[in-house]
């Protein structure tokens, strides 16, 4: 049973007890202390590493919070850390940038942020800055106000994206800048010299837990990985496709957010989809969070659950080599309550072809803009012609126990002409749908208002020339 | 030369406190916080706790061998609850193992009961019932009751700012070790190593000699690691004391959240009165300052409320009166600004509530009043080197803020969907502790025979450059580049007695005291080499570029052979020195003096957009001008400026800090509480320094930097104010910060009842 991995430049291998989470395991195991813990629950970026992972293309590296990321994900993988990015003496590009521009302050988020951005030169497809700063919103810096941090980004994307050449490996080219040491450049073939990490049974007769980005489970439970036995739903190559079959896209069970945002079959259904999945959490978050993941762990106010509900999306489930199909829509019961047996897994999500072509509108309120959990989120799949809504769907998230199809109020707008008072009534019907509470994302009130208001939101991005704000608010 | 912690920092090399290697034996501790906000304690019992494997002992009140008091001010604060408990997340008890997660599950496991008592929490019910810290305190100045009569615009009302969360990204911290002879050296995450190393000597019951602290930095201060850095300190020296063994505490996030204490809300009533040309004839003032559980540094900070509470503005009659109140909540604490921001908004409301009244605007209004040279403050001090009115000019100059003003009324015009709205805020902020014994400090030089020289002072570097700052102090007195100097920690042994790095002084203190050693050793150096220069004058030698000058010219001798033939010459190449701020003075029984050696100045105009569907605001531009004396460190005073700004603009519009009626915080996860991310701050953000602004009163012509800048957060609550009044001109005189979300939407969407914020339904419970 494989236990080795690359941790930066050098092999490994856990011991047999050695479980719990990489924070703590690089800090006190291995002394490499570069690595902060700032939060424990994904929501500082101090702690962010890059998980490296082999594949056809080479390995490929994401940035990922060590707090949430159990030791027993390691094996057959690329561990990379701030030690493993320092050039033997001075300062690397990015780092000497941010020196430049005296950006650190107490300096703690600054190893984090350092990864961070490895990760954007790792995987931004043109080197923008938007890319750049987009790779930081799960960064939290409490010092700098982050001018000096967006000076650095501007500067680095200037100097090096001109400098990109598609046509080259990007580790070699990151190499060859300076912002990768020269392990990464063997890394590939070091990886594929190790064995398969073990493939954990679970069935009916061993049950274990299942554990895809673990972003809900560590942080409602961080002593899991110590404790129980996880079945790491990651080393299954066929949970991780997205494919088109027939009038279907499917959606493996452990296909990250992140993967499923930005896949070229799902933008060709929702061409928003970036945007949208860029609203969920961070970079890190959705780097591991699953869409299967967000379904099971059934909050009433999961992004990518009211999304996919809107879709009319339909759930696999398997047990025991057995298969069934849930429609989403009749996958949650009661407060985190699903229709699922005990150990049934979730092995895709289907989403219907027919979507191309409708408009697919998210909307999400919260707090603080990003990474940030809504006070009411909402999706709405429309088709509408001339006026005319032919087909509506319609979920709300963060008003009722369960993420909710509002489907009176979706059958009271199909079949009708848009103007003010269908909007208005049809807020209405949502509003007899609907039975928010008050909790530290707002009051019922409040999220009855905003229910409302995201509605007419869908409704004015289906048609800005048929309402205006101020007849509806 | 860039400073040479940020070399360390990009690289993950510095050093915090959970990073110290672990002592062979170590312990871990974690601490049992009160589960209740009031209430007797019945029982508590650990035995279930030491059942665990790798228990070692769990310690409560009846273990400490001295005093069971950690107040820095009152001694109303014991470090472990002794038979009442006063707010949730007080600490109880500590489980000492040999692993922290035999810490943290053997924690679950000690019996607690407590006898609830009813918990307040609101600090003008608390004032109702007479629980105050101390007596109430009132600033006044002129007759403001004569003073009504003459106004022809009277406006009151009431604000209420909330709680801050510090939220620095390291967590409360400490690490003990246990020496010999019943000593014990600290490393704490402190902004005041004296103030820790006082009450564990007096938990302890030992002499301060015997407790030595050391800090190397802090992951962020801010305020809260003034005086809430001490218990979790202590009681690693407690647990240190009792079992031989190194303790280590560093808090969770969640314990963090709940068990420390944050910026203090207020709930404050006013009432301003103008002349019919809006000159403020009259303020009077009442602030409600939730002061939580026990005193800590709330005296102090509601002194600075009294002292702020005129703002940047002159106003001949005031009185302002200001309540402590204690209530069943973590003691709040000192949060950069200090009591001041808090203050400055309560009159930036009532400014804003006489615009409103006068239809006029409020940048008018606000120009007409800045303070001149000469003003006369509250508390008896005059405005000197005043540059309220130069960088409000600066700005206007540099921005047009009429200009801007009439770009988002253009836009509002427009626009129905979304609204933009425009504030002002002036900013005026005194330097100095405003407990006159604090503004002392102390520094040891030593230039060793290498020519490399060490310093150790009393500040503590957090973030806040003032490292840096003082290696270039050093380098200007001693004539030698910055890389020769470095910053040793900040130890106790080595300069004692200390003030906490706070109130924006610390540069300035420790500044001057490094400077006076720095001169002394200069003295000497130019005694020795002018006998080695044949006998020239002292006063004719000098020392620039690591070079002797004698009569300003450049000599063969060079700083490292100056230096190795002086030790060989037995020169004393160590000086300790110490510096207090002069001419500084306050009477508490008058309420008049002359509490601050300056004041910073400074003007920012704030633009933001509401969405008037969602109810959302994001900031697009913050511009503003600000008075940092005669920069030492321009980049370091720039990234004060910008990270205070972000925390001052956390503080009005997005992070909101709520108890439910039981006292029990609801953000008391990082995903609960939100401060501000890349996507929050204003993407246009223009900092000027004013120009030519020399301050006499500070080591090499700087000024203090690290609170003013929060204030400029208030303009926009003030624009966002504006905004709303765009999308509806029935707006509710509401002033409560933060101006969150919901509460935008309440304003936006809510039926305007007068004074009273329109509540849709239920509270969140
Ligand atoms: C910092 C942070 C920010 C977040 N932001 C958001 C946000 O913006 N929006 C949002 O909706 N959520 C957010 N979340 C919540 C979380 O990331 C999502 O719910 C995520 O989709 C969960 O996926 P996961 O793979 O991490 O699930 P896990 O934690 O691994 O698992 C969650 C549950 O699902 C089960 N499970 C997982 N996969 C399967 C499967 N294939 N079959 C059967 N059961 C399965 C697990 O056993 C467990 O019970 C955030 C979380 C964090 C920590
Ligand atoms: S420690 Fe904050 S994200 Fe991991
Ligand atoms: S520099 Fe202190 S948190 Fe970023």
């Amino acid at each position: 049973m494989e236990r080795r991995f690359l941790l930066n430049d050098r092999l490994v291998e856990l011991g047999p007890d050695e479980r719990g989470l990489a924070l703590a395991w690089l800090r006190q195991r291995q002394g490499l202390c570069g690595t902060k813990e700032g939060c424990g629950e994904g929501e500082c970026g101090a702690c962010t590493v890059l998980l490296g992972e082999l594949s056809p293309r080479g390995v490929v590296y994401r940035a990922v919070a060590s707090c949430l990321l159990p030791v027993g994900e390691l094996p057959g993988r690329h561990l990379v850390t701030i030690e493993g990015l320092n050039p033997p003496t001075g300062l690397n590009p990015i780092q000497q940038q941010f020196v430049d521009e005296g950006a650190p302050q107490c300096g703690f988020c600054f190893p984090g942020m350092v990864v961070s951005l490895t990760g954007f030169f790792l995987d931004s497809a043109d080197l923008s800055v938007n890319d750049g700063l987009a790779a930081l919103d799960g960064n939290i810096c409490r010092c700098t106000g982050y001018a000096a941090i967006v000076r650095a980004v501007t500067a680095l994307a200037a100097t090096y994206r001109p400098l990109l050449d598609p046509t080259r490996a990007r580790v070699d080219q990151l190499a060859e800048w300076g912002i990768l040491p020269a392990a990464f450049a063997t890394a590939a073939a070091r990886l594929s010299t190790l064995g398969a990490p073990p493939i954990e049974r679970f069935d009916t007769t061993a049950p274990a837990v299942l554990f895809a980005g673990g972003t809900d489970l560590i942080v409602q439970q961080p002593d899991l990985p110590a404790a129980a036995d996880l079945a790491y739903l990651s080393r299954r190559p066929e949970l991780r496709v997205i494919e088109r079959e027939l009038d279907e896209l499917v959606i493996g069970g452990a296909v990250t957010i992140e993967e499923f945002g930005h896949a070229p079959e799902f933008r060709a259904l929702v061409p928003d989809a970036p945007a949208i999945v860029g609203r969920f959490g961070s970079t890190l978050i959705r780097n591991r969070a699953t869409v299967a993941g967000n379904l099971v762990n059934a909050s009433p106010i999961g992004d990518v659950t009211i999304l996919l509900l809107a879709l009319g999306a339909k759930v696999v489930l398997s047990r025991d080599g057995r298969r069934r199909t849930v429609p989403l829509s009749e996958f949650f019961l009661g407060y985190k309550q699903l229709a699922r047996e005990p150990g049934e897994l979730v092995a895709a999500v289907r989403v219907p072809a027919s979507v191309a072509g409708d408009l697919v509108s998210f909307e999400k309120v919260s707090q603080r803009r990003f990474l940030d959990i809504a006070g009411v989120n909402s999706a709405a799949r429309i088709r509408c012609r001339d006026g005319l809504l032919e087909r509506v769907t319609l979920a709300v998230g963060g008003v009722a126990p369960v993420p909710l199809s509002a489907s009176s109020t979706a059958a009271y707008l199909t079949g009708r002409t848009l103007d003010a008072a269908t909007a208005l009534a049809a807020a209405d019907v949502l509003e007899s749908e609907i039975a928010p509470i008050s909790d530290v994302r707002g009051s019922a009130g409040y999220k009855r208002e905003l229910a409302r208001r995201v509605l007419f939101a869908h409704l004015l991005r289906v048609a800005p020339d048929r309402l205006r704000v101020e007849e509806l608010v | 030369m860039s400073r040479e912690d940020v070399y360390l920092h990009v690289r993950g090399e510095s050093t915090f406190v959970d990073d110290l290697a672990a002592p062979a034996g170590q312990l871990f501790a974690a601490v049992l916080g009160s589960p209740v906000a009031h209430g007797t304690i019945t029982r508590l019992d650990a035995s279930g706790a030491l059942q665990h494997s790798g228990v070692v002992r769990v310690l409560t009140a009846a273990d400490i061998p001295g005093e069971n008091q950690i107040g820095p001010i009152l001694p109303d604060e014991p470090l472990l609850a002794d038979g009442t408990v006063h707010h949730v997340g007080q600490p109880v008890a500590v489980v000492l193992a040999e692993t922290l997660a035999a810490a943290r599950r053997a924690r679950r496991d000690i019996a607690l009961e407590i006898d609830p008592l009813p918990p307040v929490l609101d600090a003008r019910a608390a004032a109702a019932r007479g629980q105050l810290l101390l007596p109430a305190r009132t600033f006044a100045l002129g007759d403001v009751d004569a003073a009504w009569s003459r106004c022809a615009q009277v406006v009151t009302g009431r604000a209420d700012s909330g709680a801050q969360e510090h939220f620095y990204l390291e967590t409360q911290g400490a690490l003990a070790v246990p020496a010999e002879n019943g000593t014990v050296v600290i490393h704490s995450s402190t902004q005041s190593p004296t103030g820790v190393q006082r009450q564990a000597a007096r938990v302890l019951g030992v002499p301060m000699h015997a407790v030595e602290v050391d800090v190397r930095r802090l992951g962020g201060g801010f305020g809260g690691k003034e005086d809430q850095a001490t218990p979790w300190a202590v009681i690693c020296a407690l647990g240190a004391a009792l079992t031989g063994c190194a303790v280590r505490l560093v808090l969770d996030r969640r314990d963090d959240l709940v068990m420390t204490g944050k910026r203090h809300p207020y709930s404050s009533d006013f009432k301003l009165g103008l002349a019919e040309d809006g000159e403020f004839l009259a303020y009077e003032v009442v602030y409600y300052q939730n002061a939580g559980s026990a005193a800590d540094l709330s005296p102090a900070i509601l002194e600075r409320s009294l002292f702020h509470a005129t703002g940047s503005y002159a106003i001949a009659n005031v009185r302002a009166t200001a309540l402590s109140c204690r209530t069943n909540l973590a003691p709040f604490t000192a949060f950069r600004g200090f009591g001041g921001p808090q203050a400055m908004f309560v009159l930036e409301a009532a400014i804003d509530a006489a615009a409103r009244g006068m239809g006029v605007a409020a940048r008018d209004l606000q120009r007409r009043n800045l303070l001149r040279e000469g003003s006369v403050f509250p508390y008896g001090q005059t405005a000197d080197e005043c540059h309220a009115e130069r960088c409000w000019n600066e700005a206007d100059r540099a921005y047009d803020f009429a200009a801007i003003a009439s770009a988002a009324a253009e836009h509002n015009r427009s626009h129905a969907g979304t609204k933009k709205g425009t504030a002002v805020m002036p900013v005026c902020f005194g330097i100095s502790f405003t407990n006159p014994s604090l503004n002392q400090a102390g520094a040891l030089v030593h230039v060793y025979a290498d020519g490399s020289v060490g310093v150790a002072t009393g500040a503590v570097e957090m973030g806040q450059g003032v490292n840096q700052k003082i290696r270039r102090i050093v380098a200007a007195a001693l004539g030698v580049a910055t890389a020769r100097v470095r910053l040793d920690t900040t130890n106790t042994s080595r300069v004692a007695n200390t003030s906490p790095t706070a109130a924006s002084a610390g540069a300035d203190l420790n500044g001057m005291a490094t400077r006076l050693a720095c001169l002394q050793i200069r003295g000497r150096l130019q005694q020795f080499a002018a006998d080695r220069l044949g006998g020239a004058e002292p006063a004719q030698i000098g020392f620039a570029d690591e070079r002797v000058l004698l009569a300003g010219q450049s000599t063969p001798l060079d700083w490292p052979e100056l230096i190795r033939s002086a030790q060989l010459a037995r020169i004393d190449l160590s000086a300790h020195a110490h510096y207090a701020t002069p001419r500084i003075a306050f009477d508490k029984t008058a309420e008049k003096g002359r509490p601050f050696a300056y004041h910073v100045y400074g003007t920012a105009i704030t633009e933001v957009t509401l969405d008037c569907l969602r109810g959302t605001a994001t900031i697009d531009a913050v511009r503003l001008v600000h008075d940092a004396g005669k920069s030492i460190d321009l980049a370091t005073d720039r990234g004060q400026v910008e990270g205070a700004l972000a925390q001052g603009l956390g503080w009005m519009l997005l992070e909101d800090v709520t108890w439910d009626e039981a006292g029990r915080l609801r953000q008391d996860t990082a995903g609960k509480y939100k401060v501000p991310d890349l996507g929050f701050v204003p993407p246009v953000l223009e900092v000027a320094f004013l120009e030519d602004a020399d301050n006499p009163h500070a080591v090499l012509g700087s000024k203090g930097i690290g609170e003013p800048p929060l204030m400029y957060g208030i303009g926009a609550y003030f624009a966002l104010r504006d905004a709303l009044a765009a999308a509806r001109g029935d707006l509710a005189a509401d002033y409560t910060a933060p101006l969150t979300c919901e509460r935008t939407l309440q304003l936006l969407a809510g039926r305007a009842t007068g004074h009273a914020t329109p509540n849709l339904e239920e509270s969140p419970s």
